[in-house]
């Protein structure tokens, strides 16, 4: 019996200013919307790096005629110095690191890049000798690749070792200014929810007056004059965050499933089943918002 | 039941206290008018028994709890031994009159069957048996005051608080509001009742405590609503000439619009001619 009165005055002040319940709605979902997009970009970087990582691998470029970096003095990498970079590769220090490593002598460089940039116009302009040879080499664990430059960057022959990883580096460093981009636009949204829910509920508060005047003259008790007025935000905030996980499942399942992924046939996305485990955290997220600002508002009013 | 040992009420904003070093005790089942003029101190006295105020200095025991140590988390179950009725009734607009009554007993989580049992009882009590169903503006004033009274009462507090029941209604009606407050005192409940009604408090020859400026001034058992030695200033809507402070008026610097006054010539030449209605009007 608690329980129903408790419902029907929380309906009824939803009932009483529809509207600024309509607008707190309207916030919490941008908000979440919000903070659940920097979610997924999380996600997706990942997402992005456990599939790149994995891929990616240490190029040790040898020398060549025309290159002046690193050891290389405009002179071809000798055979003596590969055979001397390769030793390195199968010594007892290095081996327990790699995973596996593969020659790419000139020829190979050339059926490679040809094949890569077929149709272009730099294919013609490149001849075989122009590609270093290069040793690929593969990490056991990806973050290691220091260990390849201490061993292999100041030998001679050597031009110069690169980590692919740093040339990712760089796409996860912009999709990570983005997700705080989302993160900082969501803070200051959700400020505003939660200010919004404030208002609503004084307003409501207001217009029962006359009732609440009476119930603390009686002697309710505050948990029973309290309630309503924060089950009122939370049904309000609660509905705002179901229509932000919607949204958020929308983006998934349209623009990132639906046309991300046919875009960018070579990256992998995350889908519908991984963004699943955000939802009850919106979820949480809204509710807490919305019972803290109410309850903070309610007993602000009450204390007179 | 209820006891005051030298208390004291300054408000913060206040210069002086709304009531002083009052000392009084009030027993189980007595009935007792509060009496004095606006700003005596008799509505502080009220609320500091409702504990809607905290006191500022002394003592107050209210059925055996002391309100100076009452912390606020136990003030709502305090005031449900509590009744209180208002000059202005308080009713919700949009509740019948049962529902206004049992709006008291709801809140406080009572089941329906109870409130089915106890409301109608109390509406026969005051005398509403048969308008359960109307809405408080459909009422008079005294019924709306008697559903106020059905709703301090339902709940069967030990003492009920009246703040000039009577003050918005004619004498007639306020005799039946007195029956209605002296069956509920016969009933065992304490009563304390402040009042500006002349004629009810010299009617029921019950105990009178007379505040004067925050003051204990009289206390008499049977008392009259004034004595010859302390007249009260009953019409006090308006402040005296004693309490006004002349206004000092600024003078202002501006031009001054001549008066007009079509009877007096003025100096400046006003074409008055419209005024006067010629012989031959041309419309």
């Amino acid at each position: 019996m608690k329980m129903s009165f408790v419902l029907i005055e929380a309906w009824n002040g939803v009932r009483r200013n529809i509207s600024m319940v309509v607008s707190v709605i309207l916030v919490t979902l941008v908000s979440l919307t919000f903070v659940g997009s920097a979610a997924l970009l999380q996600l997706q970087i990942g997402n992005m790096k456990s599939y790149w990582y994995d891929k990616a691998q240490v190029a040790v470029y040898l020398c060549t005629q025309y290159s002046t970096l690193g050891a290389c003095d405009q002179q071809e990498a000798s055979a003596d110095q590969i055979a001397a970079v390769q030793a390195q590769l199968d010594s007892d220090t290095l081996t327990p690191y790699i995973d596996k490593w593969y020659f790419e002598s000139h020829d190979d460089a050339y059926t490679n890049f040809t094949k890569q940039f077929k149709g272009s116009p730099v294919v013609d302009l490149v001849t075989p000798d122009l590609l270093p040879q290069t040793f690929w080499v593969n990490l056991r664990d990806p973050t290691q690749a220091d260990l390849v430059f201490e061993a292999l960057g100041g030998m001679s022959g050597v031009e110069s070792v690169i980590d692919q990883r740093s040339y990712l580096d760089g796409i996860f460093s912009m999709l990570n200014t983005a997700s705080l981009t989302a993160v900082s636009l969501a803070v200051l949204m959700l400020v505003a929810a939660a200010l919004l829910i404030a208002t609503t509920i004084r307003l409501s508060a207001f217009s029962r007056r006359r009732e609440l005047a009476i119930m603390r003259l009686v002697g309710a008790s505050n948990w029973f004059i309290q309630t309503p007025f924060i089950v009122e935000g939370v049904v309000a905030a609660t509905i705002g965050s179901v229509l932000a996980c919607g949204a958020i499942a929308g983006i998934v399942v349209f623009f990132v499933d639906g046309y991300l992924a046919s875009a960018l046939p070579t990256t992998s996305f995350i889908t519908l089943a991984d963004v699943w485990i955000v939802f009850p955290g919106l979820l949480l997220a809204g509710a807490v918002l919305a019972a803290s600002s109410a309850y903070v508002a309610i007993s602000r009013y009450l204390r007179v | 039941m209820i006891r005051f040992d030298g208390v004291s009420k300054v408000y913060k904003s206040g210069n002086r206290p709304a009531l002083h070093d009052a000392t009084l005790e009030v027993k189980p089942g007595e009935f007792v008018f509060l009496v004095g003029a606006s700003g005596s101190g008799k509505s502080s006295f009220l609320r500091l028994i409702l504990r809607e105020e905290r006191l500022s200095t002394g003592l107050i025991h209210v059925l055996g709890q002391d309100l100076g140590r009452l912390s606020n988390r136990k003030v709502p179950s305090y005031r449900r031994n509590l009744g209180v009725v208002f000059q202005d009734f308080r009713l919700l607009p949009t509740k019948t009159v049962f529902d206004n009554v049992a709006f008291a007993l709801r809140v406080l989580g009572q089941s329906e069957a109870y409130i089915y049992d106890a409301v109608p009882e109390v509406l026969g009590l005051v005398g509403l048996g048969n308008k359960e169903n109307r809405l408080p503006h459909e009422l008079s004033g005294g019924e709306q005051q008697r559903v106020a009274i059905a709703r301090a009462v339902v709940n069967k507090p030990a003492i009920l608080l009246a703040d000039e029941p009577t003050g918005n209604l004619d004498p007639a009606t306020s005799a039946g509001i007195m029956d209605v407050l002296r069956n509920i005192n016969a009933a065992g409940t304490t009563v304390l009742m402040a009042t500006h009604d002349t004629a009810i408090v010299n009617d029921m020859k019950r105990r009178v405590v007379e505040l004067r400026d925050g003051r204990i001034v009289r206390d008499e058992a049977g008392g009259q609503y004034q004595t010859r030695a302390n007249p009260i200033f009953v019409d006090d809507s308006f402040p005296t000439r004693a309490d006004s402070q002349p206004i000092a008026i600024e003078p202002i610097d501006f031009d001054p619009i001549p008066a007009f006054d079509p009877m007096t010539p003025t100096s400046e030449a006003v074409d008055l001619s419209y005024l006067n209605r010629p012989e031959e009007d041309p419309l």
